[in-house]
């Protein structure tokens, strides 16, 4: 029960906007948990009512099985790390850390100590005497987060605390801040705007949009199977399509584009025949084929699509990815360094294929290409619901 | 041309009139504070210390120290007042209606300080508002004017925007996410007052400090309206100096000590208001 968070029915409104709509969401004791999603969606709405800075139009909050919905942050057993960190400019660091143990009213001596363990756990032992501002973006953020977990909160809350950083530090902060989270065993509750961070940090994350939870899941189940057309997105799946359902038969679906293209996909059993879904592939999940091999991949053909990410191996890379072939235009390439995007003209529609630099090789606009991918990286995706809702 | 010149040559219109309208002055008070009086009031050019001298008989020093009492007693005041007063309009009054609010601080500003002051005497005098009002009570009339009370009064009603001015400016820029950092450690209302936001507004409270119990050291109009001068400060000491007792020198010389006793006030303070003007 402790540290264990729970949200019911959430609802918050500045003015006539809606941040936050009826969100339930339970978060589980030592779980990291990530509230994912853009600007605006509500996210930081959604932490800023845990640790108690709004308070909510409706619902309730529980933390460690206690209503604290109508509680002030400074009678709630949780801790922020803040966006800019919000580090007291009239304090050393070391009267930062110590501010909530004074707080508690302390002893000198006890203070002193724990001020000095926390220091030491973020590697910051040394740099007590001196004041926020001399130090860099980096060591202010662990100067946030021992103030904060020096206090042992039940739950922390951190509102996007590497959004200033630079991306190498931001990079290893990720692994720190993880590390940090396993080793403290408290639960970690996580707003970022970042999908990798999300993915990299994350027990589990949860997909905002306009103000509700789209989606909760861990990591792997969020990225290999998006419920939504707003979660595929927003986790890069780049290839997103409206497509016709033509016919549903042992296992597969037929589908076609408004452009005309037609492929297939696993049915997941929510395929109905003659319904219009969107439907979204992973870059990754699609080869790209010369034009002139394409018979000799026709003969390999069968032993394709045998599904997962099995399909990104390499040893598929220049061959069939299996299933759906499709024949197409190379128009545009986005070099990205360790991979290189290929903007592909098929029928009506351009998709999107990723090409690992390992295995790339040379091509030129306007080539005639194949692009080939299995059933199963055909995700069905529900459509977001409809505006202003 | 070097940064450096145009530097100077910008400073150049400003050090001009701070050399024609200050230092001048002041050297030649200072001149004349060295002299003394012609048996006409005018100004003997012999110079001697005898002014300094007398004025630090214990009659005139006992009036400094009546001057530094109430302008301490006017800077506590006003800072008391104009705390909540600059919190709330820095912190909690609708962001768009705050200008228009500001305006409203400063509005008295564009009446002349003699008018007020004389509008405060129709409102303490025995047939003044107040005391009309406690007649209609049935309570009698009380002596509000022409007292200590009545010069404290004047005095902090006057200084007081300038304590909500600078107030204001540090209390407006308080990041707020550092009041939530306060109470998300642990600090109820009154602990985060006292923590971070009185901290961190010592700028304002340093600055309106200084802008306040300068010109109230060397008060005139309120002790002499509004006490009906029956207790001498500083200021109407020195002015009666140079209108009444036509003993210009010895004026030259109250002032210039007065002076003096600001200039060793704002070293003591520099360093604090080193960091207001830096914040």
């Amino acid at each position: 029960m402790r540290g264990q968070v729970v949200l019911q029915d959430l609802r918050k409104s500045f003015g006539d906007v809606a941040a936050v709509r009826d969100v339930s969401l339970e978060i589980r004791t030592g779980e990291f948990l990530t509230l994912l999603g853009p600007s605006g969606c509500g996210k930081t709405t959604l932490l800023r009512m845990i640790a108690g800075f709004e308070s909510p139009d409706a619902g309730q909050v529980l933390i460690s099985g206690r209503d604290v919905t109508a509680r002030p942050p400074y009678e709630r057993p949780v801790n922020t790390v803040f966006q800019q960190y919000a580090l007291f400019p009239h304090r050393t660091v070391a009267g930062n850390v110590a501010f909530g143990l004074e707080m508690q009213r302390l002893g000198k001596a006890q203070i002193a100590e724990r001020v000095e363990k926390a220091l030491e756990m973020v590697r910051l032992e040394g740099l007590g005497d001196r004041r926020p501002s001399q130090l860099s973006g980096g060591q202010q953020q662990r100067v946030a987060l021992a103030r904060a977990v020096v206090l042992e909160p039940e739950v922390l809350l951190l509102d996007e605390p590497m959004a200033a950083l630079d991306l190498k530090l931001r990079q290893e902060m990720r692994v720190e801040v993880k590390n940090l989270q396993e080793r403290l065993g408290i639960t970690f509750v996580f707003v970022t705007h970042d999908q990798e961070e999300a993915l990299v940090m994350s027990d589990r994350i949860a997909v905002m949009n306009r103000g509700r939870v789209e989606q909760v899941g861990a990591p792997e189940a969020l990225y290999d199977r998006p419920r939504t057309r707003f979660v595929a997105d927003f986790l890069a799946v780049r290839n997103l399509l409206p497509a016709t359902v033509v016919s549903v038969s042992s296992g597969r679906a037929a589908l076609r584009t408004p452009g005309g293209v037609a492929f297939e996909a696993s049915d997941d059993g929510g395929y109905r025949e003659g319904t219009t879904v969107w439907v979204g592939v992973r870059p990754e999940r699609m080869r790209l084929v010369e034009a002139s091999e394409r018979s000799a991949i026709h003969s390999r053909g069968a032993s394709g699509g045998s599904g997962g990410r099995a399909a990104s191996a390499p040893q598929l890379n220049d061959g069939d990815a299996g299933g759906n072939r499709l024949p197409g235009t190379l128009e545009d390439e986005i070099y990205l360094g360790d991979r290189t995007d290929w903007r592909v003209r098929v029928g009506e529609e351009t998709v999107t294929v990723a090409e690992s630099a390992a295995f790339a090789r040379a091509r030129r606009r306007g080539e005639a290409v194949t692009v080939s991918f299995p059933p199963d990286a055909v995700l069905r995706l529900e459509d977001a619901e409809p505006e202003g809702r | 041309m070097t940064s450096r010149r145009a530097a100077v040559l910008l400073a150049l219109p400003c050090l001009i009139a701070l050399a024609a309208l200050f230092v001048a002055p002041q050297a030649l008070m200072f001149e004349s504070s060295l002299g003394r009086r012609s048996f006409y009031g005018g100004v003997v050019h012999q110079w001697s210390l005898d002014n300094y001298r007398r004025a630090l008989e214990p009659l005139y020093i006992a009036i400094l120290a009546r001057s530094v009492a109430l302008a301490l007693a006017t800077t506590l005041l006003c800072l008391l007042l104009a705390y909540p007063v600059a919190y709330w309009l820095g912190r909690q009054a609708p962001v768009r209606a705050r200008s228009a609010l500001l305006v409203l601080i400063i509005l008295p500003f564009w009446t002349s300080f003699l008018v007020r002051m004389y509008a405060w005497i129709f409102i303490l005098r025995t047939e003044g508002l107040v005391n009309r009002a406690l007649g209609l009570a049935g309570l009698g009339p009380l002596n509000l004017l022409y007292n200590d009370a009545a010069v404290l009064l004047g005095q902090v009603y006057g200084e007081l925007p300038f304590m909500i001015l600078p107030l204001y400016a540090s209390l407006e820029k308080l990041d707020r996410s550092l009041l939530e950092a306060a109470a998300d450690l642990g600090a109820g209302p009154g602990r985060a007052l006292w923590r971070v936001t009185l901290p961190l507004s010592r700028p304002g409270i340093v600055a309106g400090s200084v802008l306040v119990f300068i010109p109230s050291l060397g008060a005139y109009l309120a002790p002499d309206l509004l006490g009906g001068a029956r207790t001498v400060y500083m200021g109407s000491l020195i002015q009666s100096q140079f209108a009444f007792v036509r003993d210009a020198p010895f004026g030259a010389a109250l002032s210039f000590l007065l002076s003096l006793v600001v200039l060793l006030l704002l070293l003591v303070f520099r360093r604090p208001l080193g960091e207001a003007r830096r914040a």
